[in-house]
């Protein structure tokens, strides 16, 4: 396996003196050393490795910044003159750009190491590990795991090197009829009492779904939304919803609870907590975030995520956000609920176990439109009756977060984002289950 | 094996990528291998991308990306291996190659199908993308200049609170070379133009944008930005929409007739048409992510999609649409093919592996979104055919129900049967005329009904065509770009509402 840092040290050791006084750069590394493997029937579909890296030069100068991307090997002798070739292209542009007001010149002196070493299955022995438990069962799904990497270096001296090693194991299995339950396990280290475990508990849960579906006529159920589902709600508040630059813009689902025109339960509270090293605390400008920082208290918008381009705009302070300002490591606090009681507090209602395809439906009044998936129960007096035939829903975070938010669970789970757009992402939600009344399905 | 050359347009002006070309370092690597391999190929792409964007008049983004790698990919006893890797030397390759080998090798005793090297066709050929005005014939200052020029114009009022403009060239050479004798180049070139206005009074915030955020997608140069007077009375206009929107009533809850513009049927045939009838999705490889399909196998040939005024083609030849190629990232020759006629569906999206794992026929649409990924069943160009009225006439024959543009919020379920969709903009139409504006119009349907339900297809003069670069799908996920081609269209009795009271 390459030795990445030390290309990486070197290329901007060697970099920085070729600076003129008048310029000034962010080096920032992305790249990953990958195994995926796709499982359709419990069989292989496509299996393989990935290597891929890329490097990107920000220069600044004269109020002015552009930056490139070149491929990143690991191979200085090769990586050397893109880089040098990336600065000239900058040098060469830059004069043309119109000069940037809100420029964010790189200061501070922030530095970190964080490097997570795993113990992870080797590509060979991925399908012969997962494959055979899986004999007899309709699943699908994808085991992604290996080597990320995200590092940071500017021309203040700031400098920052982020390593881990992780997998994802994310799956379905499926009844004859096509209902599902979904899985996934996550980590850092393979354990195979613990895939056993993972896929023991949704073999019991496609048990429940052998009966018949039933069809729900569209209304306002009470619905008990499990970790994952919540996980996909609070995601919708990083497009368009927590971040500063939406909000000063009209671009925000947050705009009435900031306003104080609407209102959200006191027993809501979300925070930016990177205590687990799940994902790296700096962002693209060097700069490290606090290790928690309370969003949403009892329902009030007390921060937002300001990144130090909002920052310099609008002349506040910053919160350390990316300049995308989404949540990196969102969590939601738990409420009284016992998971174990949450079935009995439902009473008569949904059972939501996952949504699908979120959007806004409604941005500027937080309304929400989205499916349910896999496992999704009716159930009555507490009682499982049936799967459900999935539903659509259409409802304001105003009302599942507001007046209609009953309680959330004393326990909080993990949920790992299991994307790989790109790259593959690290980190994830945690997130409690939550129980509210009157959740409108539409179709 | 079949030998295509083949330029679309009659102006072309190559866009010289600073690149060199790998055939030689592919053919000496195949040739260097020793693997017992039943068939090797390798992929490989050059990227040269550039973005940039402004928002009230000032840049936000000017970035340069160039990206190059391989996609090594090995058949061993029946089973696909592969291994990307951006280390494009002899020594890079051969070491992928070992590696997509033992991929394959530990795979083949679990694989889904025994695959034979005809999933990868021996083809040779080449394809550049039609271009009038090269991707370097404007200088950044240029675009710059462009992109203040219509936040300028977008910003008809101070109450149009953030006026955003984009720019995205791509220029692509993807080569393949295979053991099989395959040799193909596509060179592509790709220009993306986005704007919007977000116009805000109080708590009441509108966005307009350029036919729908990312839908102007062309392949093609300059010559689809800026040229015309047409061009610069579609940014007034946008902004003056998005500042209209602020005091209009919210689109009425009720079932009635629904027209839609060509920029709100993009989205409609790709989310209901097109990844349904996609063969992978059918299979089930997708069900763990993007979703199945309510389609079954033996529904080719015989279902009946939607009215007989629905016809649907794969159309990978059309001029300057987004996804137009001469071949596939597996080799195979695109060609235009009809998925649906006179409402009937005939064949689905689906590669050579699909195509034999389920015995229905499919098209040459195996695509990756880059070097790192590999091929897998997708949309391209998916274009529903013009009928013969003219606009005037479709309104002419509503006597109440809602025209629709520009899409701003989408959503469907996993099995592509259950959908929600919102537009930014709507006009009543009353008597056969079009009357007021609404705001926040939306509506809902299960496709199977939508598409019974098509009542009216709008002759050419209403086709148009846009894309998006942003269809996501598989595991691991790929993003990848798609072009839509429709008439306007009038469908009866739809439920459409409004936005939250």
């Amino acid at each position: 396996m390459q030795d990445w840092e030390t290309t990486f040290n070197q290329l901007v050791d060697a970099l920085l003196p070729q600076l003129n006084d008048d310029e000034a750069v962010q080096v920032i590394l992305v790249a990953e050393d990958s195994q995926f493997t796709r499982f359709n029937q419990a069989r292989v579909r496509q299996t393989g490795t990935v290597a891929n890296g890329s490097l990107t030069l920000m220069l600044m100068a004269h109020q002015r910044v552009a930056n490139e991307s070149i491929t990143f090997t690991g191979e200085k002798e090769t990586d050397w003159p893109l880089l040098m070739a990336a600065l000239q292209n900058l040098r060469e542009e830059l004069p043309q750009l119109p000069e940037d007001p809100y420029l964010v010149l790189p200061h501070g002196n922030e530095q970190s190491r964080e490097v997570y070493p795993g113990q992870l299955l080797s590509p060979e022995a991925v399908v012969p590990t997962l494959l055979p438990h899986l004999t007899g069962l309709d699943a699908a799904g994808l085991y992604a795991g290996g080597r990320s990497v995200q590092a940071y270096a500017d021309s203040s001296g700031q400098r920052h090197w982020f390593e881990t090693e992780t997998f994802t194991l994310d799956y379905s299995l499926f009844t004859a009829e096509g209902q599902a339950v979904k899985g996934t396990y996550a980590g850092r280290a393979w354990d195979d009492a613990e895939y056993a475990d993972t896929l023991a508990a949704s073999k019991a849960l496609l048990g429940r779904m052998a009966t018949s579906r039933k069809v729900l006529e569209r209304g306002q159920y009470r619905s008990y939304l499990a970790p994952a589902a919540v996980a996909d709600l609070v995601s919708m508040l990083s497009w368009g919803g927590i971040g500063e630059a939406s909000l000063r813009r009209g671009g925000s689902a947050l705009g009435p609870l900031q306003r104080q025109e609407r209102s959200l339960s006191p027993k809501l509270h979300l925070a930016e907590d990177f205590a687990q090293g799940q994902v790296s605390r700096f962002n693209q400008y060097g700069e490290l975030a606090p290790l928690t920082m309370s969003l949403i208290a009892s329902g009030y918008l007390v921060n937002t995520l300001v990144s130090a381009r909002t920052a310099k705009e609008y002349d506040i302070p910053s919160t350390f956000a990316e300049s995308g300002e989404y949540l990196r490591s969102p969590v939601l606090s738990p409420g009284t609920l016992a998971t174990s009681d949450a079935l009995s507090a439902l009473g008569t209602g949904l059972y939501v176990s996952n949504l699908h395809y979120l959007n806004w439906s409604d941005r500027p009044n937080g309304r929400i439109t989205g499916m349910t998936r896999y496992a999704c129960f009716w159930v009555e007096h507490g009682e499982i009756v049936a799967p459900i035939e999935n539903l659509r829903f259409d409802e304001s975070l105003y009302n599942f977060w507001g007046d209609n938010l009953i309680d959330l669970t004393q326990e909080v789970s993990f949920v790992p984002e299991v994307g790989s757009y790109g790259y593959r992402d690290l980190g994830g939600t945690a997130v409690p289950g939550m129980l509210v009344d009157k959740f409108a399905y539409t179709l | 094996m079949r030998t295509i050359h083949k330029n679309l347009g009659e102006t072309v002006t190559a866009t010289s990528l600073r690149t060199t070309d790998p055939t030689d370092l592919l053919k000496q690597t195949l040739e260097s291998l020793d693997l017992p391999a039943d068939w090797v190929g390798i992929r490989v792409l050059h990227e040269d991308r550039r973005q940039r964007s402004q928002r009230d008049g000032k840049p936000e983004r000017n970035r340069r990306s160039q990206d190059r790698g391989a996609m090594v990919e090995v058949l061993v006893n029946g089973q696909l291996g592969y291994a990307a890797t951006n280390r494009l030397s002899v020594e890079g390759l051969r070491q992928a190659a070992t590696q997509a080998f033992k991929q394959a090798k530990a795979a083949a005793p679990w694989q889904i199908y025994a695959f034979q090297p005809s999933i990868r066709p021996q083809v040779t050929g080449a394809y550049q993308s039609p271009v009038v005005k090269s991707l370097e014939s404007l200088q950044a200052g240029d675009v710059n200049d462009l992109l203040a020029r219509i936040c300028h114009g977008l910003k008809v009022s101070d109450k149009i609170v953030q006026a955003k403009a984009s720019v995205g060239t791509q220029a692509i050479d993807s080569w393949l070379v295979s053991t099989s004798g395959t040799q193909i180049h596509q060179h592509f070139s790709f220009l993306t133009v986005d704007f919007g206005a977000t116009a805000q009074d109080g708590p009441v915030v509108q966005t307009r944008t350029y036919n729908g955020a990312g839908a102007r997608c062309y392949q093609g140069g300059w010559e689809h930005l800026g040229q015309s007077d047409d061009f610069w009375a579609s940014v007034r206009r946008v902004g003056e929409q998005a500042l209209e929107l602020l005091t209009v009533e919210e689109c009425p809850e009720m079932t009635t007739t629904l027209v839609l513009s060509p920029d709100q049927m993009m989205l409609q045939i790709h989310e209901s048409i097109g990844h349904p009838l996609e063969l992978d999705r059918i299979l089930g490889d997708e069900r763990n992510y993007a979703g199945g399909s309510f389609v079954k196998p033996k529904d080719f040939g015989t279902l009946q999609y939607g009215s007989a005024l629905l016809n649907v083609t794969f159309d990978p030849t059309v001029d300057s649409e987004f996804a137009s190629y001469a071949f596939d990232d597996t080799g195979v020759t695109a060609e235009r093919q009809h998925l649906i006629r006179h409402g009937q569906l005939e064949r689905g999206l689906g590669s050579r592996e699909s195509q034999l794992r389920l015995g229905v026929p499919g098209v040459a649409c195996a695509r990756a979104t880059s070097w790192d990924r590999p091929p897998i069943d997708r949309m391209a160009n998916i274009n529903l055919e013009p009928g013969d009225r003219t606009f005037a006439e479709l309104i002419a024959d509503v006597e109440d129900g809602v025209y629709m543009e520009a899409n701003r919020s989408w959503s469907i379920d996993d099995q592509r049967y259950k959908f929600q969709f919102g537009c930014e903009y709507a006009k009543r139409i009353r008597n056969g005329q079009l009357a007021e504006t609404l705001r926040n119009p939306n509506y809902r349907a299960t496709t199977p009904q939508f598409w019974h339900s098509l009542v009216q297809v709008g002759n050419r003069e209403t086709w148009q065509v846009f894309g998006t670069p942003y269809c996501g799908k598989g595991e691991p996920n790929q993003v990848i770009r798609v072009g839509h081609g429709a008439p306007v269209c009038t469908f009866a009795n739809i439920e459409v509402f409004g936005g939250a009271g």
